[in-house]
């Protein structure tokens, strides 16, 4: 007897403990096996694109809070850039500096969750890595709460600066954590890097080949997990990157270990790039001279940087009134998103979770 | 001696108090254990609020449960969603019938077909999974019962092969034979079988790194996804009360259940003491280990477990037949076991690819 089978369609979402959010990802399944699946999204749509052209220039720097909103910093970051450019106005150099070192610690904190979530996506059953990611992540949070009182959404960036020099208390808390976190991460490469099951789980999974990662336009540590040494703060540098020396990890593969691996060294990386803004910060004013609203001349501006998921920027298109003509944000883990398809076909449901979360997505910012 | 009742009827009352009693606390006790213990594991407290240190925790959640709603999808088979809550805890009560606490004492501590008993009760724990799973109605429910029906069928096998190594070393399939048999714990002389024997019935239980079928990062709740309330509960209970069955089981086949050193009146403690040692071993691998996959965890099953379950079976048949082995044996039997795993560990790997399909 011949038995009759056929594949099945799985809605995984909009609620669903590993969607991250309200992603959804409708799967059709062949037993276990993945044989398509469509993406998505927009339950999380919050038209903040449309809501910037209704707001002062200022005022929309909060709105790029609820982006991304577990790098909130970098956020801010990429959108004044982009009216810095736009309106050609100079930050002081030590604003500069504040930016990068709140920049390299937004990173590291945004990359403990990604691996966090991720190691929590394959099954470490209760949460255990991802308590110790958050152990290091509330010692960042403390830092930024220093500096502008909040934990999550920062809203610290200005144009044409930073809107408070950091407290007294800042700087030995700062030095004291930047000088603990190696030894953090050696801990979390001792507890889990060379754990057979993980290796298993991961090593082979999911794999991004070069081409495709190109011609997906991914960016960030997904691009750079695939082999490609591609940072924007080194190919483009803004702030003032170029002072700095540190490096692009990459990957070989292109597998979810890979991606695993790379955010892992971006940490050590962000840390090493801290250490060097420490040592090199200046004195001097934080903001500069600004007009009480901002009139950009006619005219557009892209801004973007290396955000911890990939490369965020902001197209900003001005008639020369208070608030933007137009605002469009190119969100980095949309884009590394429509990369997932090609990813998890012919791959079982359990690595399907697990490719989803090594993308690391972030649906504020998918949705916008 | 206390014990036993002459009356059968008394006997038979009093210990089906003591057993459901025992089910009850040992599964609130290890509940608490579970919780406080993950504390230290994840740089945090655990339940610390109800209670001194917390122990009222369980009971705050038992009362929490019952007051739930007990929702029940619309198109579910309803007989059949009841009844699977229902079917999945008998396994657990009957292997608890059998388990002895003390020298002689359980409800039927002297059952001759003991182990047996437990090996055959305990595959009824597929029927009420997959019952609960095909029941509800839920596509997540039931791609975890498939996997639940695949992997308890195939671990079965290492688990029983396991525990036939104990078998032949004491010559009796009777629980309380078992442990009084031999002035030596069994692990000391099955290492390989004590080790396959933990890591099949964690995999039977569902907990540690083999909890596929409710891995809550990929089928939401698993079998027990559409349950609610007392229903929910009840899986609850089954899920550690068979964790406490098993935990019972290997510290009566493994480590000599109630015997210790001391009076013999506090042997009921030593069986407590080593149950609670093999839980916390399993509380110990779930906090720590990432999930296998569905593949994977079959692999191990037939390619790891399997052989060496077999083996092990071979070694303790040589060891029978050629018994008063010298007190060495221990370290041969250690060094044996330490060089198979490691010969596995290097030819047998987890793996698994893509698989081609037609888009």
């Amino acid at each position: 007897m011949e038995l009759r089978t056929e594949p099945f369609v799985l809605n995984m979402g909009p609620q669903h403990p590993s969607t991250h959010g309200v992603f959804r990802m409708r799967v059709t399944f062949d037993g276990e096996v993945v044989v398509d699946m469509e993406p998505i999204f927009g339950y999380l749509h919050r038209g903040i694109e449309k809501l910037a052209e209704t707001r002062t220039y200022t005022q929309v720097i909060p709105l790029t809070d609820r982006l991304d909103y577990l790098a909130s910093m970098t956020n801010n970051h990429a959108y004044v850039l982009a009216v810095e450019k736009l309106a050609g106005i100079p930050v002081p150099e030590r604003a500069e500096y504040l930016r990068v070192i709140m920049d390299e610690l937004m990173r590291i904190s945004s990359h403990l969750m990604a691996v966090g979530f991720f190691l929590n996506d394959l099954g470490c059953s209760v949460y255990t890595p991802l308590l110790y990611m958050y152990r290091e992540r509330e010692k960042i949070l403390d830092l930024f709460e220093m500096v502008c009182g909040q934990r999550l959404t920062y809203n610290y960036m200005r144009i044409g600066g930073v809107s408070h020099d950091i407290p007294e208390e800042f700087m030995p808390a700062l030095k004291k954590f930047v000088a603990e976190m190696p030894s953090f991460i050696d801990e979390y490469d001792q507890l889990l890097a060379e754990n057979e099951i993980l290796l298993a789980r991961t090593k082979g999974v999911g794999i991004l080949p070069r081409e495709l990662a190109i011609n997906a336009s991914a960016s960030g540590p997904v691009l750079r997990a695939s082999g490609i040494k591609w940072d924007i703060r080194k190919k483009d540098p803004y702030s003032v990157y170029e002072r700095f020396d540190f490096e692009i990890p990459t990957g070989k593969v292109g597998d979810t270990y890979d991606r695993y691996r790379v955010r892992i060294q971006e940490m050590r990386q962000s840390a090493h790039i801290l250490e060097q803004a420490i040592e090199q910060l200046p004195s001097g004013e934080v903001q500069s001279k600004m007009p009480h609203l901002l009139h950009p001349p006619v005219g557009e501006a892209y801004g973007h940087i290396e955000a911890p998921r990939g490369e965020l920027g902001f197209y900003l298109v001005s008639d020369n009134s208070i608030a933007p003509y137009r605002c469009h944000i190119r969100a980095p883990t949309l884009i590394n998103l429509t990369a997932l398809r090609d990813m998890v076909i012919g791959w079982k449901l359990a690595d399907a979770i697990i490719i989803f979360g090594s993308i690391d997505i972030i649906l504020g910012e998918v949705d916008r | 001696m206390l014990w036993p009742l002459d009356n059968y009827w008394a006997h038979f009352g009093v210990f089906t108090v003591i057993v459901l009693g025992f089910f009850l606390i040992g599964v609130m006790a290890f509940t608490y254990v579970e919780r406080r213990g993950f504390g230290p594991f994840q740089l945090r407290l655990g339940p610390n609020r109800a209670g001194p240190f917390g122990v009222l925790q369980p009971v705050a959640d038992a009362i929490k449960v019952l007051l739930k709603e007990d929702i029940v999808p619309a198109r579910a088979d309803k007989w059949v969603h009841w009844l699977a809550s229902v079917i999945v805890l008998l396994p657990v009560l009957l292997i608890l019938a059998v388990i002895p606490f003390h020298k002689g004492h359980g409800l039927i501590p002297d059952l001759n077909i003991g182990i047996l008993y437990v090996v055959a009760v305990s595959a009824l724990g597929v029927m009420g999974i997959f019952m609960a799973g095909w029941a509800s109605n839920n596509k997540y429910s039931l791609i975890a019962a498939m996997r639940v029906v695949a992997t308890m069928v195939s671990y079965e096998i290492p688990l029983v092969l396991s525990i036939i190594g104990v078998v032949l070393i004491s010559g009796s399939l009777s629980l309380n034979d078992i442990v009084e048999g031999h002035t030596i714990p069994f692990f000391l002389l099955t290492p390989l079988g004590f080790l396959v024997f933990l890591l099949s019935a964690m995999a039977e239980i569902n907990r540690g790194p083999f909890d596929l079928l409710e891995a809550d990062s990929e089928l939401v709740a698993g079998f027990h996804t559409e349950y609610s309330g007392m229903k929910f509960a009840l899986f609850y209970l089954a899920e550690y009360g068979h964790a406490l069955a098993m935990s019972a089981i290997a510290a009566t086949l493994f480590f000599r259940g109630w015997v210790g050193p001391g009076s013999e009146y506090i042997g009921v403690l030593w069986f407590l003491v080593k149950m609670l040692f093999i839980f916390i071993l399993l509380i110990w691998m779930r906090v720590t280990f990432p999930r296998l996959r569905i593949d994977q965890l079959m692999g191990f099953a037939w390619k790891c477990l399997f052989p060496l379950a077999l083996i092990n079976l071979l070694i303790v048949g040589v060891e029978v037949v050629a018994w008063e082995a010298p007190w060495w044996i221990i370290f041969v039997n250690f060094a044996v076991a330490g060089g198979l795993i490691l010969l596995w560990s290097r030819f047998f790997k987890l793996g698994g690819g893509r698989v081609e399909v037609r888009v």
